[in-house]
């Protein structure tokens, strides 16, 4: 078994199961085993590779195949819509205690990147008009307290030490300083140490009861192998984490345990370190890294490349429609679905009709506009629908009957159809050549 | 010593061995599923898809050959094709003094605890050391390794924070000169091999060393975290194209990390473990046995 070619295997394994309708249990399988290599290659645990992979399978079996992709990009694409949202769906605040100051604890393996962080996050929380404090609480290593206070300098940030203090009273007196200095965050570097190590993990636990930390986050090294999930148990099991900082991940790493630990933890992955200079902490987007453990780059390119030509077409074919004056009820609610998907209806909604415009002042939209109109619209048959014109007063009467609104409504409604049909013809020309930049739809 | 590596690998073994004899317990006859199950434990101990690849492919060419029937022997074999793998020459004594080691590594893996490992293994030996302290970009990595050459008892040559590395280790080998010291130890920053600019910076300590000393008297030993996954190969590749790495010391591994991309690294560039670090003491230090090794990690005993 060498997997020097994978990702021309995978493509192989793409092509073959292109142009079916379901996906079936060995469209999947077939597709996953790629995947379960990919990430093992990613340094993605094991056990956890098994248990997801195995999660995916009975969620992707079954699902219609999107028209433009073939079932393993199908899967992939399941694959990586999985692997982001286990990664986590939103961006991941430090969190603030509701007493001033927020104590935020930093533990981790010797050598993953403690005190960088410890400065850097004092940083970043500096930049957003906070006023942290640093406490050196690592007197093991060499150096370690002074390296913090070189970086607090640099930082004009207060560093907390003690001398001759053990690590516990170094913290338990820094929330006092910190008090005394009117700062409002305090965070506390600790030394490395061992998940192993009984002694040192008990210190731990002790700085924790002594300052009681609004965050203990976890620093872990990009670059970790399969160990990862004994050490993000073993640190969560004692001291229940609050979240996690990924640090080197401007290395060539795929970064697989970042997912391993998210899956033990279930913390929120909160920051990323991408470079030694100290302003080189950043947010953590799920999306990416789900993208660069899976490693797929090419395929996930060529997928989002099929989807976009599929949108694209049928902006085309609406472009079309209403050059051509075709443009029908069924359109527009079409694009209506589409757009609440996307975010843009705000955007869009002027050209809507039956929007009351009184709600789109301050891009305030009411879900009830929608409502109404999709049910005025769904109240009409299909042929109403296609051909507004022969809506009559009878016909009138019997939508507004049916979709439970006034004739005044209606009414509204079919104007307004009107009119948006002749403004978006009128922009459709003025978009000529630069469809679809200037159109309204996307 | 020796029971303090046997110590700490005692653990890592445990469920090792643990897996290892499921694994064998369920087959009674040579299956495939026994051969996917050694897979993963070679697989959960970072050794990588390629390497256990191979190891798999060549332990089955064992099994047909010999015509095994007991799955217990498979566990001799694997052993064995692990010792071989491992078993690749390490640098030679040079006969004259002073040696200098250079010794590079990504950020965090163990550089300066192992550097002031050497420095008491070295001086235990009777031999005069210098440290020289070119890690001139970390904050108070200067004082990192001066704090241990006072520990130690043994010099360190250092300049101020941000000067030029190449200029310190200049300094460093005319001092060891001047002073007919034995074995020269050079700290480096820690960096990552895919910084291009940090990379050139290193190769120019490098010619600095080579043009100072002659190769034969110059020892390149990267130091690799036993808990680094696949990256270590990209590690170990990049450092080895630039420094001409001589050999590995693998660091930390007394967690419970079982440091098994060393396999790789062993299989696919062909570069041997010399040391391997136990411990953040000073005597947290051993030379690397390949048999040992394996065995600490496979056997029960
Ligand atoms: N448990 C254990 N810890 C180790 C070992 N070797 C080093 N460490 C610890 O790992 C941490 C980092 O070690 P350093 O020697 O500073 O690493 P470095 O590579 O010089 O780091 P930079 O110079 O910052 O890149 C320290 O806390 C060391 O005590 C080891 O074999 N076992
Ligand atoms: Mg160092």
């Amino acid at each position: 078994m060498i997997f020097s070619n994978l990702a021309g295997r995978l493509q192989e394994t793409l092509r073959k199961l292109r142009g079916k309708g379901k996906l079936t249990e060995i469209d999947v399988d077939e597709a996953l085993r790629e995947v379960k290599l990919a990430l093992l290659e990613a340094d993605v645990n094991f056990r956890v590779v098994r248990s997801f992979i195995n999660r995916v399978r009975e969620r992707a079996i079954g699902k219609e195949v999107t028209s433009s992709l073939t079932p393993g990009q199908m899967v992939v694409k399941i694959v990586h819509q999985e692997l982001t949202a286990l990664m986590g769906a939103k961006e991941e605040k430090i969190r603030v205690a509701p007493q001033p100051p927020t104590v935020v604890l930093l533990v981790g393996l010797q050598g993953s990147g403690k005190t960088t962080t410890t400065a850097k996050l004092g940083r970043y929380l500096k930049m957003q008009g906070r006023r942290p404090m640093l406490a050196a609480a690592d007197i093991y290593r060499p150096a370690a307290v002074r390296q913090l206070q070189i970086l607090g300098e640099k930082l004009e940030l207060p560093v907390y030490f003690s001398e001759g203090k053990d690590p516990v009273a170094i913290a338990r007196e820094a929330v006092a300083a910190v008090k005394k200095q009117n700062c409002d965050y305090l965070l506390v570097d600790t030394a490395g140490r061992l998940h192993v190590n009984e002694e040192l993990m008990e210190e731990l636990r002790a700085i924790k009861e002594a300052v009681r930390p609004e965050e203990i986050l976890l620093v872990v090294d990009a670059m970790t192998g399969q160990d990862a999930v004994n050490v993000a148990r073993s640190f969560h099991e004692k001291l229940a984490l609050t979240g996690l900082v990924l640090t080197k991940l401007e290395s060539d790493t795929r970064g697989g345990a970042a997912l391993s630990i998210r899956e033990v933890t279930g913390c929120p992955i909160k920051l990323v370190g991408t470079g030694e200079k100290l302003e080189d902490l950043e947010v953590f987007y799920p999306d990416r890294l789900a993208s660069r453990i899976l490693g797929m780059g090419d395929v996930l390119t060529l997928i989002e490349k099929a989807e976009a030509a599929v949108e694209k077409d049928q902006a085309r074919d609406l472009f079309h429609k209403i050059q051509d004056d075709r443009l029908t009820l069924e359109d527009f609610l079409e694009q209506m679905r589409q757009l609440r998907k996307s975010g843009l209806l705000q955007q869009a909604l002027s050209f809507l009709p039956g929007v009351n415009p009184k709600h789109l002042r301050g891009m305030q939209v009411s879900e009830e506009d929608f409502k109404h109109l999709e049910a005025i619209i769904q109240s009409m048959t299909p042929e109403e629908r296609r051909n507004p014109s022969i809506i009559n007063a009878s016909r009138r009467k019997r939508i507004a009957r049916g979709s439970g609104r006034s004739i005044q409504e209606v009414n509204r409604l079919l104007n307004q159809f009107e009119q948006s049909k002749k403004l978006m013809k009128q922009l459709a020309r003025m978009g000529k050549g630069g469809f679809p930049m200037k159109f309204p739809f996307p | 010593m020796l029971a303090k590596l046997k110590n700490s690998l005692a653990r890592t073994r445990q469920r090792l061995v643990h897996q290892l004899e499921e694994a064998l317990s369920l087959h009674s006859r040579i299956s495939p599923e026994l051969y996917d199950e050694l897979e993963e434990i070679l697989i959960t101990t970072d050794v990588g898809l390629e390497t256990s690849g191979r190891v798999l492919e060549e332990l089955k060419a064992r099994v047909k050959e010999s015509r095994e029937e007991r799955p217990e022997m498979v566990r001799e074999f694997l052993k064995e094709i692990l010792v071989d793998l491992l078993s690749l020459p390490v640098p030679p004594a040079i006969d004259r003094p002073p040696l200098a080691i250079l010794v590079v590594g990504v950020n965090g893996v163990g550089k300066t605890t192992s550097i002031a490992k050497l420095a008491a293994y070295y001086k235990a030996k009777g031999c005069s050391c210098l440290l020289v302290a070119a890690d001139t970009f970390r904050a108070a990595a200067g004082e990192q390794l001066a704090a241990w050459g006072e520990r130690l008892g043994v010099e360190i040559v250092r300049s101020r924070e941000g000067s030029d590395p190449g200029a310190v280790v200049f300094d460093g080998l005319a001092a060891a000169n001047a002073r007919r010291i034995d074995v020269v130890i050079i700290d480096t920053a820690g960096r990552l091999h895919t910084k291009a600019n940090l990379m050139a910076e290193l190769e120019k300590v490098y010619r600095v060393c080579t043009r100072n000393l002659g190769d034969r008297n110059l020892l390149t030993l990267l130091v690799l975290d036993a808990g680094t996954g696949q990256n270590g190969l990209n590690q170990a590749r990049v450092f080895q194209e630039t420094v001409g790495v001589d050999g590995i010391i693998l660091a930390k591994l007394d967690g419970t990390a079982r440091g098994g991309i060393v396999l790789a690294v062993a299989d696919q560039l062909r570069l041997p473990v010399v040391w391997v670090g136990t411990g953040e003491q000073p005597d947290d230090l051993r030379l690397f046995d390949a048999r040992e090794f394996v065995t600490a990690l496979f056997d029960e005993t």
